[in-house]
């Protein structure tokens, strides 16, 4: 890769200074690292937020959503909620591999918006808010099509906030070779409605599927998916992996297998 | 370039790196701990993983200047402190974990990072673990065998190569 001037800076003040500066934010580099090695990025300089512990933990707020600090890790969400939200914790363990769970974060994913990573379902599915160091964006507005999100330049993420659904449940069924998910489907169940985010599928990225959701607010079951259609496969991802009418089969599946293991 | 100071395998060691000096180089080119791999170099096999601040990771993907200060064990690190082989290290030998060897740094550190979390694993764990760790050779059975072995589990049944 190209060589480039590094800081590491120790709050989030310092480093929206540096970001604003002309900076590239650096989280855990699971993905950044490896794209600046293939050189399809070329940032003169990068600003890490490892070093700021006030964008690290986890903890409960009074309104009983569960806030993540966005420089936190995928082991560590995986280890911290796993009684306080399982769904999560699930979804958090089965990223990657070990070795990458250890350094990724959530911040990092979410603002990458990889059409194929795993966390945008959750945030979206929970209907959780992404916290920046300047106001707060519902996931509804925050995710805005592959790689694109509605973050500013030199916004960064600190944290995200997760309201707790009654149920919830994560289904990915795995591209065999790199593992990230082909099709995966975050289905939540609060008081008020269902929430199905599908991930892996679309070209625009992670999307709700709304019939399911209208469907399954009426009837939480499986079976209530079985006169569905599957959502269309206009704009689903089509590749040597899978045909997008393969892909939009894959949602349907999923969402069932998710509904049934809530 | 910066200096960046370590703690490595115990000894406090200093190099200097640039910013985009991965760990791993720092590891191999500076320090000359050529015990930690690079096979593929995307992060995808799992050689060069290493213990950093007592977590799993894979060097080839973290910059050396972002874990300035950190506790770093290699395989290097891995003997008992008379030299001979530590536990995972002489079950690897016994049940025939390795074959070319290539893997086997990576394989060593990520088992140990395993029996730190989970002392007592289930074989569907252990290969569940083992996700990030690509071998060539052995086609995985020894590997597996080797790690609940070393977790102290009876392995006699097992089938292997």
């Amino acid at each position: 890769m190209y060589n480039f001037d590094f800081t590491r800076p120790s709050t989030i003040k310092e480093a929206v200074a540096a970001i604003g500066a002309g900076g590239q934010a650096l989280s855990g580099g699971q993905t950044l690292i490896p794209t600046m090695k293939a050189r399809l990025a070329m940032p003169e300089t990068l600003v890490s937020l490892t070093g700021i512990q006030e964008m690290k933990g986890i903890c409960t707020n009074d309104a009983g959503q569960i806030c993540i600090g966005a420089a936190t890790t995928h082991a560590e969400v995986a280890h911290e909620v796993a009684k306080s939200y399982p769904a999560l914790s699930d979804l958090a363990g089965h990223i990657g591999d070990p070795a990458v769970r250890n350094r990724g974060t959530i911040g990092g994913s979410l603002a990458n918006n990889d059409p194929s990573a795993c966390y945008p379902s959750a945030v979206l599915g929970s209907g959780a808010i992404v916290k920046t160091n300047s106001r707060e964006i519902a996931a509804d507005d925050f995710f805005q099509g592959m790689f694109t999100t509605a973050l500013e330049e030199g916004e960064i993420i600190t944290e995200v906030k997760f309201p707790v659904p009654q149920k919830a449940n994560y289904q990915k069924f795995v591209q065999p070779a790199s593992r990230f998910a082909l099709v995966g489907v975050f289905v939540a169940k609060f008081a008020d409605g269902v929430r199905v985010a599908v991930t892996g599928a679309s070209g625009e990225g992670v999307f709700r599927w709304t019939e399911a959701e209208v469907a399954l607010s009426k009837d939480f079951s499986a079976a209530t998916l079985d006169g569905m259609a599957a959502p269309s496969a206009d704009g689903m991802i089509s590749d040597l992996h899978g045909t997008g009418a393969y892909r939009a089969h894959l949602v349907k599946v999923m969402t069932a297998r998710a509904v049934v293991a809530a | 370039m910066t200096t960046v100071k370590l703690s490595v395998n115990g000894k406090e060691m200093s190099a200097e790196v640039e910013g985009r000096t991965l760990l791993v180089d720092v590891l191999r080119e500076k320090l000359g701990l050529t015990g930690t791999h690079v096979g593929c170099d995307t992060s995808q096999c799992g050689a060069c993983t290493v213990h950093v601040d007592g977590k799993s990771m894979k060097s080839c993907s973290v910059l050396a200047i972002d874990v300035a200060g950190a506790e770093v064990t290699t395989i290097e690190g891995m003997a008992n402190p008379d030299g001979s082989l530590s536990v995972i290290q002489a079950a690897f030998k016994e049940h025939h974990g390795l074959q070319c060897g290539f893997c086997t740094p990576g394989m060593v550190m990520t088992a140990a990072a395993l029996l730190k979390e989970n002392p007592v694993p289930t074989e569907g764990e252990v290969r569940a673990y083992l996700e990030g760790n690509i071998c060539r050779c052995t086609g995985y059975h020894n590997i597996v065998k080797a790690i609940l072995a070393a977790s102290g589990q009876d392995v006699a049944a097992m089938a292997g190569e």
